[in-house]
Order: structure tokens, then sequence, then C-alpha cells
């Protein structure tokens, strides 16, 4: 089978190419979309945080920011859509050693994953999930979700979105999550700081970055290039850190409420086990042993 | 007999169910993640109360698509890993069986089989997902699918899906059926150094020339775990050995060709029958499951009349025994199936015998087992 092989002039030259598939790039994504900055960002949250490389895992389902796992130099799994969340589940139960992180995009996590978003929530599940809403499923060329702002035009929705988005933060924040954030692409240090704070977070940690799509969502809706868009985030962003969530909701173009809202200490869902199952189980209570041994 | 805590040796009087659980622990599986449903629940409910005392990890997922995701990962994580469900979660599972046969995943998912279509029959019989186990999941693939007709199966069968799971790297089904999780029978628990476990194919040369995808010489690749610094990227996109996506038809071709050739060229290591008084036999009951405990009474009484009647007991399902068929076709008058549907595997049993024998179906809609005489009365009209 061949391997197919690029290169490209500066290959190799980039500060984060250890932790990127440098023969993976060039990358599918669009000029000026937002993604590359949040990898960006997660990358070099990476190689400032102490965590292993070896022990550190990113999942992603399906869509543009699904393609997220596939640029890593990491373990990395390229999943179904809407399921990071519980295949990560298994990796962590599987190996309670690794650091697991989920990133994906709003319709994955929050559309056809929601589900599963609410639970890993609820059970401060020992994850990390970030969010990349872009407000539209762009794979498939531009269509609304439950994170499209009431007004704003996509192929499915071509009079406009009637529905009310979800609140993501104050979604995940009533479910039980820890650690909650939310930044836009522009503000990159933070974003990267929040990346640093989430993967050291005990529990459920739950980032989202508000993206822009010049492609589609941006085309669609005569919003610009990427530049023009990230200008609007420059313009409506306001920083709240510890505001309640139920006022980050986002409306179409409206003000963006970023910072940290929710960082707090809980039980994890294997901390809670272990304890409850050593006190009611006893001493016959014989605790995961980890993964098989490979030899090693 | 010893009994060290983990394998329960000796002699026990359990239902299916609880014996498939049992052979779990005794197959290595460390990792289960379920969601309640007739007629698997008692399964789940074993797991949660042995694997904290076993070193297992239990977790009750939100759904079937959450459970069947989670068994994935935690295979990658290094564990063996199994979901049970029935008729409704085993369709929620199917996409996810997909990723599993396309990413090369050892794992197991047993299917208590009750009757369908939809909700259908939540307390009783069926054995209507048997084509579903062959084909559920889009896109082409073999698959191994088990069938046991008793609660001594249920467990030596779980610890052979483990093993082929593993000697594979497939998820395996294992097709029980209500009958046989809720019959309460004797079921003998080797001593554990008679129990035969396949450990995973685990890769042992250079790091960086390790490819996920890569057949050895079996045709099947080997594996490595997630954490330990190969990199590793895994997708269900079509890929190359490496595992990264290439999308066009010549990477389509070797990637699916390579999924069903694992199992196609390997079908003799893996096919288990049972034979039953097949060597003078003229007339030959193929049967499954539970189906095939109740046609021992047919052929008992057929023998009686003196009918040369015997039975092709299939433990493997898919991939489909057709050796062992196509050879009986060549001597034998007629090929009977009963089965609790109205015509799947039969389907397939025509396909593998065409011409050259009568075939017979002997259908049942589920809720209950066939009357054996219903299954003698075909006896008996094939062997006139």
């Amino acid at each position: 089978m061949s391997e197919a092989t690029v290169n490209l002039p500066g290959l190799g030259q980039h500060p984060l190419d250890d932790l990127l598939r440098v023969d993976r790039i060039p990358h599918i994504w669009c000029p000026t979309c937002g993604l590359g900055i949040v990898l960006n960002s997660f990358l070099t949250a990476v190689r400032e945080s102490a965590i292993p490389r070896e022990d550190l895992v990113v999942v992603s389902g399906i869509g543009c920011t699904g393609r997220a796992a596939g640029y890593v130099n990491l373990d990395s799994f390229h999943t179904t859509h809407g399921r990071a969340i519980p295949f990560a589940i298994g990796l962590k139960l599987g190996n309670p050693k690794l650091k697991v992180v989920i990133i994906s995009g709003d319709g994955d996590l929050v559309s056809i994953g929601g589900n599963h978003l609410i639970h890993a929530a609820r059970r401060n599940m020992d994850l990390t999930v970030i969010c990349v809403n872009n407000f539209n499923y762009a794979m498939t060329g531009g269509q609304f979700g439950p994170t499209t702002p009431q007004g704003a035009k996509l192929t499915t929705a071509p009079y406009g979105s009637f529905e009310h988005p979800f609140n993501i933060p104050f979604l995940v924040d009533s479910c039980g999550a820890t650690y909650v954030a939310r930044w836009t692409v522009l503000q990159v240090r933070q974003m990267t700081q929040t990346f640093k704070e989430a993967l050291m977070h005990s529990g459920f940690s739950f980032v989202e970055v508000i993206s822009p799509c010049p492609t589609v969502y941006g085309r669609r809706n005569q919003l610009g290039s990427g530049l023009e868009i990230v200008k609007y985030y420059q313009e409506k962003s306001v920083v709240k850190n510890d505001i309640d969530t139920r006022e980050c909701e986002i409306t179409y173009q409206g003000p963006i409420v970023v910072g940290r809202f929710v960082q707090k200490r809980k039980p994890t869902y294997l901390e809670a086990m272990n304890d409850f199952l050593r006190s009611s189980v006893g001493e016959k209570f014989v605790p995961y042993q980890g993964p098989m041994d490979d030899g090693d | 007999m010893k009994n060290n805590g983990v394998v329960l040796s000796g002699a026990h009087f359990l239902d299916g169910d609880h014996a498939c659980a049992e052979g779990a622990i005794a197959a290595g599986c460390r990792f289960f993640a379920g969601y309640p449903i007739t007629p698997s629940t008692e399964i789940a409910e074993r797991i949660a109360q042995r694997f904290p005392l076993v070193g297992g990890t239990f977790i009750q997922m939100e759904d079937e698509l959450a459970s069947i995701a989670a068994v994935l990962g935690a295979a990658w994580a290094g564990t063996k890993a199994m979901t049970v469900t029935s008729g409704p979660g085993f369709s929620l599972m199917q996409e996810n069986i997909g990723l599993g046969v396309m990413t090369e995943t050892p794992c197991v998912v047993v299917d208590v089989q009750r009757g369908g279509p939809s909700t259908g029959l939540p307390t009783l019989t069926g054995q209507q997902d048997m084509m579903q186990a062959r084909w559920g999941s889009h896109g082409d693939y073999e698959i191994i699918a088990l069938s046991p007709s008793s609660p001594q199966e249920c467990f030596d069968l779980t610890i052979t899906c483990f093993n082929l799971a593993e000697q594979f790297r497939v998820p395996v089904l294992f097709m029980m059926d209500e009958c046989v999780g809720h019959m309460t029978e004797k079921v003998v628990i080797p001593e554990p150094d008679k129990i035969k476990t396949v450990s995973r194919r685990w890769y042992r040369g250079p790091k960086e020339q390790y490819r996920p995808f890569k057949p050895a010489e079996d045709g099947v690749p080997m594996m490595v775990r997630a954490g330990k610094d190969y990199r590793i990227h895994i997708t269900g996109l079509t890929h190359d050995e490496r595992g990264y996506p290439v999308i066009n038809a010549e990477c389509q071709n070797s990637c699916v060709t390579h999924l069903v050739d694992k199992i196609r060229k390997n079908r003799e290591k893996i096919v288990m029958v049972d034979e039953y008084q097949l060597k003078d036999a003229e007339v030959v009951v193929v049967a499954y499951g539970i189906s095939a405990r109740v046609a021992f009474k047919a052929i008992e009484d057929a023998r009686a009349r003196g009918v040369k009647v015997g039975m092709l007991r299939l433990i493997t399902v898919w991939p489909f025994p057709e050796r062992q068929i196509k050879q009986l076709a060549e001597r034998v008058k007629a090929f009977i199936m009963p089965e609790i549907n109205l015509g799947q595997v039969y389907l397939e049993l025509q396909r593998v015998v065409a011409d050259r024998a009568q075939t017979k179906h002997v259908p049942h809609c589920g809720g209950w087992v066939h009357d054996p005489k219903a299954i003698f009365e075909a006896i008996m009209e094939c062997a006139r």
C-alpha cells in the first residue's frame, strides 16, 4: 500500500513539530479557519505542561474539528460521530494513568453526542473536553445545529434558524462539570493558559472555543473573511470570570462572554468509584489493576 | 476443586446469563460497559457484583451507543472488554461494531436475543438478530459470531469469543437467546490452569517500525496499547497500514480486502460445529442455539421410526461453516433448518447447498421454541 508523503517548504521547522504529525501536513482545514489556532494553542499547553507525552491521548469524533486527532503526534483516536466521549471513557477507565483529551466540534459533542456530554459532566469523569464551536455543521457544507444563534442562515435554515441554541457552559455546569471556560480564538494566551489548567484539573474539565468558519457559516451570513469574524470577537468579547453560566448565552453577532466560569473540586468518577467500593465491599475489594501486561 | 475466587472452579447450577459472566471473568475480561436490557441484564448484574472482587471495572453507561464505544476505548487501553445487550440495543451498537471491525479492535459483544422487530417480545425468545450480526453495520466486512445451546456453552464459548477476538483482532459476537440465557443447568467451571486463554497479539519489534494495520503472516496485524509512546493514530476512515486516512479507491481496496480476508482465509481456524449421528444420516438438521436443543427430540423420535437423521449444530454461525455443509451436501438427501425466525441463516444454507440436496426451513416467529413435532414432521417429509 502506498504511503503518501508531501514535501512542503518549511516543513519540519515549526516549533511544535515534535507534537504534530508532519507527514500528514497540509491539513484539510480552510484558510482562516480557527482550528489551526486551537490546535497550536493546545499543543503549546501540552508542551508547557508536565504531562508525559506517552500518557496523553487525544480522541475526536467526526467533523472539521474531529480531524484534530489526526494531526497530533500523540496516541490519537478518530472515532464515530458523537462517540468521542464514551470511547475516551473506555480509554481512561481501561488505563487510569492516561490523560485523555477530547477535541471535537459543537455538532459532534452537543448534538449527536449530547447525551454522553451531560453524563460525563454528571459523573465528573476524569477527562478534558475541548469543544470548538463554529455555530454550524461545516464539514457537510453548513447546516444549522443546536448551537446556531437564532437568525443565522445556513443551508438547512435558508430563512434563518429559529431554534433556541444551547448555552454550552451552562449546560455542562448544570450537569456537574467542575471546570468550565470559554474563549474565542482571538484570546490565544488565555486559551493556552486555560488548556493548561484544564489538563491539570482533576475531574471533568470543559473548554468551549468560539472559532470562525468563514467558508461556510461566514459566507452564508455575509460576515466577511476570517479576519473580519475575529474582529467581531475583538469588539464583542466580554471577559467575565466566575460568572453565573446562565448569563453567557450567545446571540447572533451579539456579545460573547468569555472567561473561566467554573473551577471547583469534587471527587472524580475514579475517586468516587474506588472510595465507595473500598468502603462498601470492604477488604474483599480488589481495585482495577490496569491494562494487561504487554511484556515491555 | 480448587477455587481461587476469580475463576469459580467447581460444579454450579447456573443460568446461561450468569455462566456467560463467569466465562468472561475466566477469559480475563476486566472491563465491562453496558446498559440494562431484558433478557441480558443478568449478565451485567453478575459482572457488577463480581468485578469489584476480581479487579475489574464495571460501568453502566447512558445507552448502548456509549457502551460499545467505551468497550472499544478500553480495548485500546489494553484490557479485555465486553458489553452485553439484546435486540434493540444490538441495533444501536451496530455503527461502532463497524468501528471495531475497521480499527481491528478485539472485544466481545453479547446479544441475548429476544423476539423482534422493534420492542417486540422483551421477555421471550427469538433468533432474529442472526443476519443483523452478519450485516448489521454498514460497509463490507466479515465478522465472527458464535451461538451457545446450553449454560455450559455460555461459559465455555464466552471464553472462546474472547480468544477469537484476540487472535483475529475483531469484535466477536456471542449470539445467545433468551431461552439459553434464562435456562438453569449444571455448569462445570474448570480449574484456572485448565482454561485456555489467548493473550493480545503484542507487537515486539522496534517502535519506529510499528504499523498498527500491517498484517502479520497469518493476516492479522499486531497490536500495541495507548500510553506506550507508539503515537498510534486509529481512525474509522479508510486507512493505510500506518492507520493514516487515505481516501481513494486503491486504499479502500487494500483496507477492506484485508478486513474480509483475515476472517475468510482463517475460516478453518475459526469454525466450530458439533456433529450428532451424521455417519449414516440421509437427512441433516442444521441448527444453532436453543433450536438445536429442541431438534434433538425430533431426531430421537425420527430415529425411533428408522429414519437416518442427524444434526450439524452450528457453534460458529459466522463465518458460515461452508466446507462442512458442502461435504454433507455431496452425500445426503436433505437439510432441515429450524430457527426462531422466518428465514435468516437458512438463506445461507440454501446458498451453500445450492441444488445438491433438498433444503427445508422450519420457521418460528419467536415467543417460544419450536414444538419438536414441527421439526419431526419436516424430517419425516424429507425422508420420504
